[in-house]
């Protein structure tokens, strides 16, 4: 539907992985140098900072992005999202890749679904850039490509109407529909349900430019007032507070897409794995447009320092051996359902390691064996304790 | 005043688009079609009236097989003439009409997309069956296709594009089909809040602009010349349709209003929004000033559900189903 959504969508997703990538980082880190061996130092994750920031905010990439183009599939979103990750030292296996994917998605997509206005849309896309202009501040190079990119986003988006605004937020939704992996964060801050479904209040103040719900006005033929009745909203609402500061720096108001991580518990960042997972099991053979819009954004991300001239750390998010397992296990498990999908289903799997190769995983490779074993492995101790 | 009754699982959930619900009565065999549309598919459910029995089948946009997000359907409607009921399905490549059992296609209308996509959207939304023989569809430059169709076969021919709007055309709505006479029977809505009133013929006739506010009108109803629209403000504003004079408005919602629907022959009004609400009014025209008066009767919560849909089952307005975004199921709710 709408053509406007791959910038949003790409600082939004691309904001949350900063969130959970500094959250786990910073929760690993010890030391303050790299001296002692087998730890993250605030160095190290200040590098990987600057190295995803600068790829993702890069103005080539920024400029096929803002180009009008249809939001194709999860996994090409993906295979671009794996491959900025991989703009920095940093390395994650597939299986923390997932994890990290549905945790971004399902935090955008519960911002997009409690989004006040359609337009706030661009407010929650601030929140990101100001905290992302954050971490990355005491680069100013980095810092520089943040704004020349908040500039451009202003630039775009300011004058659309609210009526494009709630087209490319339902095309969000629908991108996003069906999903509903519980995070342990919002399970707990209750704004996620035990099913997986979000919370949506009946009180508090609306939206900017919204009247309180219970009251209806009758009018004579000339359009003078006649009568004024009120009627029982069904909720506690209250007038709306101050509109949110849509220039370069200012105060948002609204709080979403502000970083709902925090350094004191590693454990919010832990989703689990459930039956509401939805597998996407249309095998979708990558449509000729997809693979040029794929083939142009790879192209046009910045190319970091080569990784095999510098070692790279490997990385396990999120899981525990059974988790790997698992999460491998459910990779394949697209059940054909007709022979015509048999087919395609093939085309599928071959598809999908070209793009794993695209996206630089090393997915073929055992990770170096002396170093996950030191990093990759204080990781996993952590993770047994979830 | 209504109760929640059982209600009909679907295939898939509904996506978040303006009303996202199509109910057809057919009281000679005691059934009741819905159809809901999820992404590039329209779920639809044929309910006996007992209860008994559901039958289930999916429509798809066409070409489905090339990547989902370029052949999103944008609403599927029933569209009741004289002669004959259809099924309309409007989507970002064109325009499909069925028999209103979804067993067959009877006409395929492709969108002019350019060749280098601009950053417009192209998509057909806004479906009214009106007049004995005419289909109306808008689409996202703002212009109105009238089809004319025959009272049988597959022989529906584009006899007119009507420009009245410049914005995307967001619901069009209709009401005096078939015999009865009326100034103007015809209503469409766009994305700035602007609305159109008609008079449908071998040459349709532009009657009025109600111009809007630089919010979306997301739907609108026509009744006995009352102009009844919703829009993205949570407003429910009410028109006299030939005149423009504002007969009363409504602060109904918190959050955009997506869907409205009126039972004609009890002057009911249903309306649903993104703030979980569905709410029911009641509309009466006093006959001396002219002048219509809201009295609100209702009210149900979806509990942390944005609704999309919401319809009358009957002329009545003794039933109502509702959708809502992410949301496997119809919800239906009955008179108490």
């Amino acid at each position: 539907m709408s053509m406007r959504t791959l910038p949003l969508v790409f600082i939004n997703l691309g904001g949350e992985m900063l969130y959970i990538l500094d959250q786990r980082l910073q929760a690993l880190n010890t030391s303050e140098d790299n001296s002692e061996k087998g730890v993250w130092s605030e160095n190290d994750r200040k590098r990987v900072m600057n190295g995803i920031v600068g790829a993702m905010f890069s103005k080539d990439f920024m400029d096929e992005l803002l180009k009008p183009q249809q939001l194709y599939s999860h996994r090409t979103l993906k295979t671009v999202l794996t491959r900025i990750a991989h703009a920095s030292i940093m390395r994650l296996n597939p299986a923390s890749m997932d994890r990290l994917y549905e945790l971004m998605v399902m935090a955008f997509k519960y911002q997009i679904f409690l989004c006040p206005r359609p337009k706030d849309l661009l407010l929650i896309t601030y929140n990101h850039i100001d905290t992302i202009r954050e971490l990355v501040k005491d680069t100013p190079v980095v810092v520089n490509q943040v704004d020349e990119t908040h500039r451009k986003i202003i630039e775009v988006y300011s004058s659309l109407p609210e009526g494009e605004f709630q087209l490319l937020r339902q095309t969000l939704l629908i991108f996003f529909q069906d999903m509903h992996v519980r995070v342990s964060l919002f399970l707990k801050i209750q704004v996620q349900n035990p099913n997986g479904r979000f919370a949506l209040s009946t009180s508090g103040p609306v939206p900017h430019g919204i009247d309180v719900p219970g009251l209806i006005r009758t009018f004579d033929g000339k359009g003078r007032e006649v009568r004024r009745s009120e009627f029982p909203s069904g909720g506690s609402y209250s007038s709306s507070v101050r509109e949110g500061c849509f220039e370069l720096h200012g105060d948002r108001v609204i709080r979403l897409g502000m970083d709902m991580y925090t350094v004191n518990h590693p454990e919010e960042t832990h989703t689990s794995k459930d039956t509401f997972v939805k597998t996407d099991n249309t095998p979708n053979l990558l449509a000729k447009e997809e693979l040029n819009l794929l083939a142009r954004l790879m192209g046009s991300m910045k190319a970091e320092k080569e990784p095999k001239a510098e070692t790279g750390f490997w990385i396990n998010l999120f899981t525990t051996d059974q988790e790997e397992e698992e999460a491998g296990a459910s990779g394949l498990a697209e059940e054909p359902l007709f022979e015509v999908i048999n087919i395609q289903a093939m085309q599928d799997e071959q598809v999908t390691t070209e793009l794993a190769r695209i996206a630089g995983q090393f997915a073929e490779e055992e990770p170096p064996g002396n170093l996950s074993s030191s990093k990759g492995d204080d990781l996993l101790a952590m993770m047994d304790d979830l | 005043m209504y109760h929640k009754e059982k209600s009909i699982q679907i295939k898939n959930s509904a996506s978040a688009l303006y009303n996202n619900l199509g109910v057809l009565r057919i009281a000679p065999r005691s059934l009741t079609y819905f159809t809901v549309v999820h992404a590039n598919v329209v779920n639809m459910v044929s309910a006996s009236w007992d209860g008994l029995n559901y039958s289930h089948r999916q429509l798809q946009s066409k070409e489905p097989n090339v990547a989902t997000s370029t052949s999103l359907i944008m609403q599927a409607a029933f569209c009741a003439l004289p002669s004959r009921d259809l099924l309309v399905v409007t989507s970002q490549k064109g325009i499909q009409i069925y028999e209103s059992d979804g067993s067959t296609m009877v006409y395929w209308h492709a969108l002019d997309t350019p060749d280098t996509p601009t950053d417009q959207a192209v998509f057909a939304r806004g479906i009214s069956a009106v007049g004995k023989s005419y289909i109306c569809v808008g689409d996202s430059s703002g212009s109105i296709l009238v089809f004319d169709v025959p009272s049988k076969g597959s022989n529906i021919t584009l006899s007119d594009v009507l420009k009245g709007h410049k914005k995307s055309i967001t619901d069009i709505a209709s009401e005096c089909s078939g015999s009865q006479d009326c100034i103007a029977d015809l209503i469409s809505a766009d994305d700035g809040g602007n609305l159109c009133v008609w008079k449908s013929g071998e040459e349709f006739q532009r009657f009025n602009n109600i111009p809007g506010f630089d919010i979306s009108c997301t739907s609108v109803k026509l009744w006995k010349g009352t102009a009844v629209a919703g829009y993205g403000t949570g407003q429910i504003r009410l028109y006299e349709a030939v005149t423009g004079i504002l007969h009363a408005e409504v602060n109904a919602h918190a959050r955009w209003i997506y869907s409205l629907d009126i039972a004609p022959f009890s002057g009911l009004l249903l309306s649903a929004a993104e703030d979980s609400l569905v709410r029911v009014w009641h509309l009466s025209i006093k006959p001396e000033s002219l002048s219509v008066e809201v009295a609100h009767l209702h009210n149900e919560c979806v509990t942390d559900t944005q609704i999309c849909g919401a319809k009358f089952c009957d002329g009545d307005g003794h039933a109502f189903a509702v959708t809502g975004y992410d949301l496997s199921e119809i919800i239906r709710y009955t008179q108490s």
